[in-house]
């Protein structure tokens, strides 16, 4: 009998597992995790740390689903693979003899060797241990406790480390390399926005300045950090959130190709045959064009691109070989209250080809941006702060390159906030216009 | 909608194909490289809040205590004034001589008193059963209104100052201990919902769960200990039916009422101020205040006042499950063409209103918009709505347990109107009307939708009563469910399956289940309450009337996936 084993149950392992149960009732599939014991929805580290949710929240499926559906679970950590033997080797002992393999084991936050970073307060976030470590971190030396803390990086990790310090009363200082924050993703009108966002909910901003060195005490514990700007910050807490970089230490010695992450053709195999890879951990060798003709990154580190690389790869398992080819791209964020969802092509900075169209709310936290080819108009990409925007809407029109002019006439149909909430309307006179509440019910 | 300032092209709308790149007006958000940091915790504006939320629960809870201990400030004495104000004529000898013992003594508490008097009445009635006098066998309960009345000392001669050292007191700190949240930026934090004692289902919850259910038992049961709340609420009652010599006194269930009016205004404060920035929120709130102050206090007081039948005109059977009780009926049709108008009103707005209004808002027109028990559980119980059972096997029980209750409510109410039709209380010779619907009142009407309804809020969350006990929510829910343009749109694939929309459905539906499929949630037991959509962080969930061909009951995996995945066309 075949047996299909996926290392790592995060989105795109778990993803894939159920995909192929869904086809296939016959395959055994065990699913290797050494971090939890059933999945859970990474995303949602921060409302666990907030008092949000506990943990059990944050599965998406009860426990009995997995045995229900025949997907056994297996917590160890894999120690090697015999690509010879197609056997994986846990650190329990146990060897697992496979047909195909799945590498699904995600990323881990990445450093930048800076002077001090192993000390006691220092930590990413990823997964449920940093989780437990960032509760004994900020809990701190008694009886003070942790008063203040620095986060390292503008990125979406970063804000999220924020948010979840600020909840329990700690004062965070944020180092951003860049001039606004986020601004590899994000133009400078949309970084500074949330700038000013982060500064009312008292996050202070230190802009162009990067980390130089983190500081102890005697007990080995961080009392300070110092920028490249020369200051030293109190900080009895480091967030360190510059972006993550794949899981695939394990595999050396295994003969499976790497370079960043686990090398990948678009069918996400590797260079041994039956062993694949996906999620955050792969890395693509060809590239990877939307289904808008826009290319994506080689190495894709999105929650919903894990969840995708695992839809397609189980069609592969169960004998239909599938190329990727995601839709296209799509992401969302939010930065404390602001909500962020962006479609299509963003660049922070347009293309010399593109032009761009901004609206913003004078007093809310609101702001539209639809970026679009000078020459013939088309739409190639469609972001919002403070607005929720229909998924389906703003893909079709990404995909059928309608002219920027019509978009803002129907932008209402792209209008997905809830009911009450008002919607900009900024092409008056012209298109449909958002009917009333009442209108609608008879539409 | 917008002020046009805010178009912040350069050539205005009508040539918005001549935009430059970067064709921007600038951009209000300098931003200053270096501020101070705050430390929010030792700001002055946050201390002041936290002193002042401080004192409003110290002033809620010396209310509260207050409030609480006035039920044992009454001493008790009989008289035969009081005899001859609370017992019918008819009765008056025969308790008068077997009261003779009590009248005159002077009782320290209620306890004794209560203890005496039901004595008293059960000798008289042992002595007709013996003889098998049933007819003379004494049924009603006068040890309520002989209680009120024969209390005295201290409490009932200050009650109006203990009311606002109760009530008001409460009143005062319940708000002072809401209001200062303005100061905080608008958006949603459910900051330590779960580590609290008060809302994770702990210590503080069983307390607060055992206080509520000590509460409905005494409410529905032994109302005779209440009296002193009454005492307090008379002035009210007066000064609603301007004087004292019109209409009847308060009994217990106005004070219920008056609370329960009261819990709603001020906690419906709490919501606006919590879901501030999210319009739905805020006029779903409103409306729920606005139909429990006018339509279930204010107008029955003002129809009893009118010498009319009391009648709650948004409410309707079968959650009115006594709505076509004989003595409600006959109550009605005495009052003329009013009463009649009143029959036809509570007919028709089960029978055309709810199939019309379900099918173009959903279930949420009633649940969460109008019905009290509704607007209790959005205002009161919000801090408790996380706690609400979201496993399968819940789901499962509630399907059968809402439903049974439904069809226990139909026969029941087709039984009574039959017996009263044909004047006979039993069908088939065992069917005994009465007996059928004391055991709904009983069973359903006081335990269920009282005492584990309310009384489990802090332990099991707060539509307990609406999701698995509520005849008229599984009726609406049938409609929702098959005929209705209702339902909660999944925004594509934006789904993270971080599970907030789960935790805080009250009605224990596994929302994410069906978001991250990419597929729109029909339930028939959503109340439409919009939380799931407030606390998404992705804004994923909208709640939609539109076309009901336009539900989308299928995964999605062209929207969520792969693009040369096509399962579905």
């Amino acid at each position: 009998m075949d047996h299909f084993i996926i290392i790592g149950n995060g989105i795109a392992g778990i993803t894939a597992a159920r995909h192929v149960r869904q086809q296939n009732a016959g395959v055994q599939i065990t699913v290797v995790s050494a971090e939890s014991d059933h999945f859970y929805s990474r995303t949602a580290l921060m409302y666990i740390f907030m008092g949000h949710l506990r943990y059990e929240n944050t599965k998406p499926y009860e426990d009995w689903f997995w045995a229900k559906n025949r997907i056994d679970l297996k917590r160890a950590y894999v120690n090697r693979i015999d690509t010879a033997t197609k056997q994986v080797h846990c650190d329990d002992g146990s060897a697992l003899t496979y047909s195909a393999l799945v590498i699904a084991t995600g990323s881990t936050p990445a450093r930048f060797n800076w002077p001090g970073q192993d000390a006691v307060g220092v930590q990413g976030l990823y997964g449920l241990p940093d989780l437990a470590t960032m509760e004994r971190n900020t809990v701190g030396p008694s009886p003070r406790g942790v008063k203040q803390a620095v986060v390292v990086g503008g990125g979406l990790i970063g804000v999220e480390m924020a948010e979840m310090l600020h909840s329990r009363g700690i004062a965070v200082t944020m180092l951003v390399r860049e001039a606004t924050y986020w601004r590899s993703v994000l133009p400078p009108e949309e970084g500074a926005l949330i700038g000013q966002h982060l500064q009312k909910h008292h996050i202070e901003l230190r802009l162009e300045t990067e980390l130089r060195e983190i500081l102890t005490d005697d007990s080995g514990r961080v009392r300070a950090v110092i920028t490249t700007a020369g200051d030293e910050i109190p900080a009895q807490f480091v967030g360190l959130a510059v972006g993550v970089v794949p899981t695939v230490g394990f595999l050396a010695g295994s003969g499976i190709a790497v370079n960043k992450g686990v090398l990948v053709n678009e069918f996400f195999e590797t260079n041994v045959p039956d062993v694949y890879a996906i999620g955050d951990c792969n890395e693509f060798t060809v590239s990877v064009l939307g289904s808008d003709g826009a290319a994506r990154k080689p190495i894709e580190q999105i929650w919903y691109t894990g969840r995708m690389h695992g839809e397609t790869l189980a069609q592969t398992l169960c004998g239909q070989r599938t190329a990727y080819r995601p839709g296209v791209f799509f992401n969302s964020a939010k930065f404390f209250d602001i909500e962020y969802q962006t479609y299509g092509t963003m660049n922070a900075t347009p293309e010399a080809t593109e032009s761009t169209f901004f609206w913003q709310h004078p007093h809310r936290n609101e702001c539209l941006r639809i970026n679009y080819r000078t020459t013939d108009q088309a739409v190639v990409g469609i972001h919002a702060l403070g607005l929720r925007l229909r998924h389906a809407i703003c893909e079709r029109w990404i995909l059928e390159q309608r002219p920027v002019d019509k978009v803002l006439d129907y932008l209402q149909l792209a209008d997905f906030n809830p009911e009450f909430s008002p919607f900009p309307k900024l092409a008056p006179g012209r298109g449909p216009g958002r009917k009333t509440w009442f209108r609608r019910l008879f539409a | 909608m917008f002020p046009t300032a805010t178009r912040l092209w350069e050539h205005g709308p009508e040539r918005t194909s001549r935009l430059k790149r970067h064709s921007l007006v600038a951009v209000p958000n300098e931003l200053p490289k270096q501020v101070q940091t705050v430390n929010i915790s030792t700001s002055s504006l946050f201390i002041l809040m936290k002193r002042t939320q401080r004192l409003g629960l110290g002033l809620f809870l010396i209310g509260l205590a207050v409030f609480v201990g006035s039920l044992t400030l009454s001493q008790y004495r009989l008289t035969d004034a009081v005899l001859q104000e609370s017992i019918k004529p008819e009765h008056l000898a025969d308790v008068r001589a077997a009261t003779a013992p009590m009248q005159g003594k002077l009782y320290p508490n209620s306890v004794g008193f209560v203890g005496d008097f039901k004595a008293a009445i059960e000798r008289i009635n042992a002595g007709y059963r013996q003889r098998q006098a049933w007819k003379q066998v004494i049924n009603d309960n006068y040890v309520f209104s002989v209680m009120k009345a024969s209390s005295m000392g201290f409490f009932p001669a200050n009650t109006g100052w203990f009311f606002a050292g109760s009530v008001l007191l409460a009143v005062l700190g319940a708000l002072l201990y809401i209001l200062p949240n303005r100061q905080k930026l608008p958006g949603i934090k459910n900051n330590g919902i779960f580590t609290n004692p008060a809302t994770n289902g702990g210590w503080i919850g069983y307390i607060v769960g055992a206080f509520l259910i000590g509460f409905y038992v005494l409410l529905y049961f032994f109302p005779e200990y209440l009296t002193n709340w009454v005492l307090l609420f008379d002035p009210i009652k007066y000064a609603l039916t301007g004087s004292q010599n019109v209409g009847p006194s308060a009994s217990q269930w106005f004070v219920y009422g008056s609370l329960y009016t009261l819990v709603i205004l001020v906690m419906g404060v709490r919501m606006l101020i919590k879901y501030r920035g999210n319009p739905y929120q805020q006029l779903r709130t409103t409306s729920v205040m606005f139909f429990q102050v006018c339509f279930a206090f204010l107008i029955p007081e003002f129809l009893s006042f009118m010498h009319q039948p009391a009648q709650d005109l948004k409410n309707m059977w079968p959650l009115d499950y006594s709505f076509y009780f004989d003595y409600r009926l006959d109550e009605k049709i005495k009052a003329g063409s009013f009463g009649i108008f009143l029959l036809v009103w509570g007919t028709a707005l089960w029978m055309i209103g709810v199939p019309v209004l379900t099918y173009f808002f959903g279930k949420r027109w009633y649940c969460s918009w109008v019905c009290g028990c509704g607007g209790l559980a959005e205002t009161l119980g919000d801090p408790y709505r996380q706690l609400s059972d979201k496993r399968l096997v819940a789901w499962k029980f509630e399907r059968v347990i809402v439903h049974s209750v439904l069809v226990f409510a139909v026969l029941m109410t087709g039984l009574v109107l039959y017996s009263y039709i044909s004047k006979q209380s039993n069908l088939f010779g065992f069917l005994d009307a009465y007996s059928v619907r004391s055991t709904y009142g009983f069973w359903i009407g006081s335990i269920f939708s009282g005492v584990v309804g309310t009384g489990f809020y802090p332990l099991a969350g707060s539509r307990v009563w609406c999701r698995f006990g509520c005849p008229l929510a599984a009726y609406l829910g049938l409609v929702q469910r098959f005929k209705s343009r209702f339902r909660i749109t999944t925004n594509g694939g934006q789904c993270i399956s971080c599970g907030n929309c789960s935790a805080y459905c009250e009605m224990g539906i596994d929302v994410r289940w069906y978001a991250q499929r990419g597929q729109d949630i029909v339930r028939s037991s959503c109340v439409g309450c919009g939380i799931c959509s407030a606390v998404c962080p992705r804004g994923v969930l909208n709640l939609e009337n539109a076309d009901e061909s336009s539900r989308l009951l299928e995964p999605m995996p062209i929207i969520i996936g792969n693009d040369s995945v096509r399962l579905r066309q």
